[in-house]
C-alpha cells in the first residue's frame, strides 16, 4: 500500500477515522466520570462528550446494559458510515472485521436452534455488526445436518466451517469448541488477507492479530484447566499465527499449571512482564475488595485472582497496540484499532457505570483508559 | 347456688367431683408442660432471630460482591447469559429438604448438594472464562447463603405460628380451663354439702318424727296399759253385776 495513491480512496475515511479517534474518552474524562455519585450524573457527563445525548430518550432508572447498548449502537452507526463508503480493498477490510462478531452470532443462533428456540428472540440478542442477511434463515434448519448443509454454506463464513467443523461435530461438540475453532480459522484467514495489503497495514495488522493469537491460546489454555477439554482438542484451538507460534504453542498444549504458561510465554519478552508481576503482590487498588470477598469466600483459588488479572493485563497490552496503530498513516489498521478502542471505551464506561450502580467504588478506577 | 364464674354444665354427684378433679390435675400437668415447651420454643426462637439477621446481613454482602462478578463478567467476555442458559442441562447445585424436631415441632431444614463439575465450563474459553469461573463460585456461595436463609426463615415462620398457638392453650388453660375447673369442683362441692346438710336435717326430721311416733305410741300404750289395769280392776269392784243391758251380748240373738 503506497502512501502515493492512499488518499484517492482511503483519505477520507482515514480523516473520519482519525475524527473518531480524537472523540474518545480522554484520561480527564474519565477521571469526571468515575466522580458522579450517580448514574444520572454519569449521564450529564456523558452528554458533554461525544457521546452527546444517546441517552436523552432513556426512561429514568437506566440499567447498565442500556447503556452499554446504546453505547454500542454509536459504535455501530460510526461503523456502518464507514463502510458505506468504503470501497475496495477497504471495504473487505471492513468486512473481515465483521467476520469475528459474525461467529458470535451464529455461534449464539446455533445454540437456540440445536435447543429449539425462537429464531427472532435471537436476532435481537446478536450482535449488530456481527449481522447479515442470512443469519435468519439459520433458525430454519432443525437439526445439525441440515445447519451444515443447506445454511451454514451460505454465510460469509462457509469457508471457516467447510475448512474446520464437519456435519457430525454440530450435534455433539461443545459449542465453545466451535466457536474457537471458528475464530482460529478466522484469524488465520484476516492474517493472510492483510498480507495481500501490504506493507504498512500487513505490519501493524499482524502484531495486532498475532498478539490476539496468543491471548486467546493462552486464555484457552489456562480456562482448559480441569475441564473435560484434552490436550489434543486444546492444541487444535491454537491459532498458529501468534508469536508463540510454533513452539510456545506446543508448550501451551502440554501444560497442566498457570507456571508452566508462564515458562511456555518465557520466551516473548512483552509476555513475560505479564506473568511476572501477576504472580507478585496482589493489585494495589482492588485490595479492599479482595479483602471483603476473601472473608466471605474462603479460599476461591489465588490462581483464579491471577488469571483474572492477566485478563486485565490483556486488555491493556491490546489497547497499547491499538494505539501505537494511530502513529502510522496509509493504512487501514487504524480502522481496526478505533473499532477495538471504542469496544473498550464501552466496556470501561459500562465498567464505570456498574460500579456507581452498585455501589463498589473501590474497584471504580480498574478500567483500562483508551488516551 | 349460682356459683363465682363460670362452671362446666354437669349434675353435682361425688363421681362427677372425682371426674372434674382428675380433668384439674390433668389440666395442671398440661399447662406445666405447655410453659416448658414455650419456653423451649422461644429460646430457640431468640436463637434463629439472631443467625435470620447474621445471615440477611451476610447475603446483603454475597449478593452485592456476585453481582460485581457478573459485571466483571460482562467486563471480559461480554453478555453470557444466553450461552450459559442453554448449556445448562442438570442442575449442579441443590438444595435437600431434612426435618429437625424441636420440643414436638418439625422444622424443615435445608441443605445445598453441589455437584461438582458444570456444563457450562468451557464457557468463555477463549476470554474471560476465569470471570466465568469466578462469578460462578461467588454466585454458589450467594445462593447457599439463600439457601441458610430459607431455612431460618422458615423456621422462623413456622415456630413463630407454634409459639403463638402454644402461647394461646397456655393462657387458655391458665385463665378458661383451670378457673372453670375450679369453679365446678366448688360447686360440687358446696352443692353436695348442701345435699349433706339437707340429708341431716331430713334425718334428723325424721329421726325426731320417729321419736314423736315412738313417744305417742308409748304413751298410747301405757294409756292402754294403765286401762286394761283400771278394766281387770274393774270386775272385782263391780263383780258379775254389771249393767247387762248396757252392754250387749252377742250370744243374745234379739
Amino acid at each position: 500500500m503506497e502512501a502515493l495513491l492512499f488518499n484517492v480512496s482511503g483519505g477520507f475515511l482515514e480523516g473520519i477515522v482519525r475524527g473518531y479517534k480524537a472523540g474518545l474518552l480522554t484520561q480527564n474524562q474519565y477521571n469526571n466520570l468515575t466522580q458522579c455519585e450517580t448514574i444520572e450524573d454519569l449521564r450529564t457527563q456523558l452528554s458533554a462528550t461525544d457521546y452527546g445525548n444517546f441517552l436523552a430518550n432513556e426512561p429514568m432508572p437506566i440499567s447498565t446494559s442500556t447503556i452499554s447498548e446504546k453505547a454500542t449502537q454509536v459504535l455501530v452507526d460510526q461503523f456502518n458510515f464507514l463502510r458505506s463508503n468504503a470501497v475496495e480493498p477497504l471495504s473487505k477490510f471492513l468486512e473481515y472485521m465483521t467476520y469475528a462478531y459474525m461467529i458470535d452470532n451464529i455461534v449464539l443462533v446455533i445454540t437456540g436452534t440445536l435447543h429449539g428456540r425462537n429464531v427472532d428472540e435471537l436476532l435481537q440478542r446478536c450482535h449488530p455488526l456481527g449481522m447479515f442477511d442470512t443469519l435468519g434463515t439459520l433458525g430454519a434448519a432443525t437439526n445439525g445436518e441440515e445447519l451444515y448443509h443447506f445454511v451454514l454454506r451460505d454465510t460469509p463464513l462457509a469457508s471457516y466451517f467447510r475448512d474446520s467443523v464437519s456435519a457430525a461435530d454440530l450435534d455433539d461438540l461443545n459449542i465453545e469448541i466451535i466457536r474457537n475453532t471458528l475464530y482460529k480459522a478466522y484469524l488465520e484467514d484476516f492474517d493472510a488477507f492483510c498480507e495481500t495489503l501490504g506493507a504498512p497495514t500487513a505490519d501493524i495488522m499482524h502484531n495486532i492479530l498475532s498478539f490476539e493469537a496468543d491471548r486467546r491460546a493462552i486464555n484457552i489454555t489456562i480456562n482448559s484447566f480441569g475441564t473435560q477439554l484434552s490436550k489434543e482438542q486444546r492444541a487444535k484451538l491454537f491459532p498458529t499465527i501468534g508469536r508463540l507460534f510454533p513452539e510456545g504453542n506446543n508448550a501451551l498444549a502440554r501444560a497442566d499449571d498457570i507456571e508452566q504458561v508462564r515458562q511456555a510465554c518465557e520466551a516473548i519478552s512483552e509476555y513475560r512482564t505479564f506473568f511476572e508481576a501477576s504472580t507478585g503482590a496482589p493489585r494495589a487498588n482492588g485490595n479492599g475488595a479482595g479483602e471483603s470477598s476473601a472473608n466471605l469466600l474462603g479460599d476461591l483459588s489465588d490462581e483464579l485472582g491471577a488469571a483474572a488479572d492477566l485478563e486485565d493485563r490483556f486488555f491493556v497490552h491490546e489497547v497499547h497496540l491499538n494505539k501505537l496503530a494511530f502513529l502510522q498513516q496509509f493504512q487501514y489498521a487504524v480502522f481496526f484499532s478505533y473499532i477495538k478502542l471504542k469496544e473498550q471505551e464501552i466496556r470501561s464506561l459500562t465498567w464505570i457505570a456498574e460500579c456507581i450502580a452498585q455501589n463498589a467504588r473501590d474497584r471504580i478506577h480498574d478500567f483500562i483508559p483508551t488516551f | 347456688m349460682s356459683g363465682t364464674g363460670p362452671r362446666e354444665n354437669i349434675f353435682p354427684t361425688r363421681m362427677a367431683l372425682t371426674n372434674t378433679k382428675l380433668r384439674l390435675k390433668g389440666a395442671q400437668t398440661g399447662h406445666s408442660l405447655l410453659a416448658k415447651k414455650r419456653d423451649a420454643l422461644t429460646t430457640r426462637f431468640r436463637a434463629i432471630l439472631r443467625r435470620v439477621d447474621e445471615a440477611k446481613r451476610k447475603m446483603g454482602r454475597v449478593m452485592q460482591l456476585a453481582s460485581f462478578s457478573l459485571a466483571e463478567v460482562t467486563y471480559a467476555t461480554g453478555d453470557i447469559s444466553y450461552l450459559v442458559q442453554e448449556q445448562a442441562k442438570s442442575a449442579s447445585f441443590k438444595v435437600k429438604a431434612r426435618q429437625e424436631n424441636v420440643s414436638g415441632v418439625v422444622l424443615p431444614a435445608f441443605e445445598v448438594d453441589r455437584v461438582p463439575g458444570s456444563d457450562f465450563n468451557l464457557t468463555g474459553l477463549g476470554r474471560g472464562g476465569q470471570q466465568v469461573l469466578k462469578a460462578k463460585e461467588v454466585y454458589a456461595k450467594a445462593v447457599e447463603t439463600l439457601v441458610e436463609l430459607a431455612s431460618l426463615q422458615t423456621a422462623f415462620m413456622i415456630l413463630d405460628e407454634v409459639i403463638r398457638a402454644t402461647n394461646r392453650r397456655v393462657n387458655a388453660i391458665e385463665h378458661v380451663v383451670i378457673p372453670r375447673l375450679e369453679n365446678t369442683i366448688k360447686y360440687i362441692t358446696s352443692e353436695l354439702d348442701e345435699m349433706d346438710r339437707e340429708e341431716f336435717f331430713r334425718l334428723k326430721k325424721v329421726q325426731g318424727k320417729k321419736k314423736r311416733d315412738a313417744e305417742a305410741s308409748e304413751a298410747l300404750r301405757k294409756a292402754l296399759g294403765a286401762q286394761e289395769e283400771e278394766a281387770s280392776a274393774a270386775p272385782d269392784v263391780a263383780g258379775g253385776g254389771g249393767d247387762l243391758l248396757g252392754s250387749k251380748d252377742e250370744d243374745v240373738i234379739f
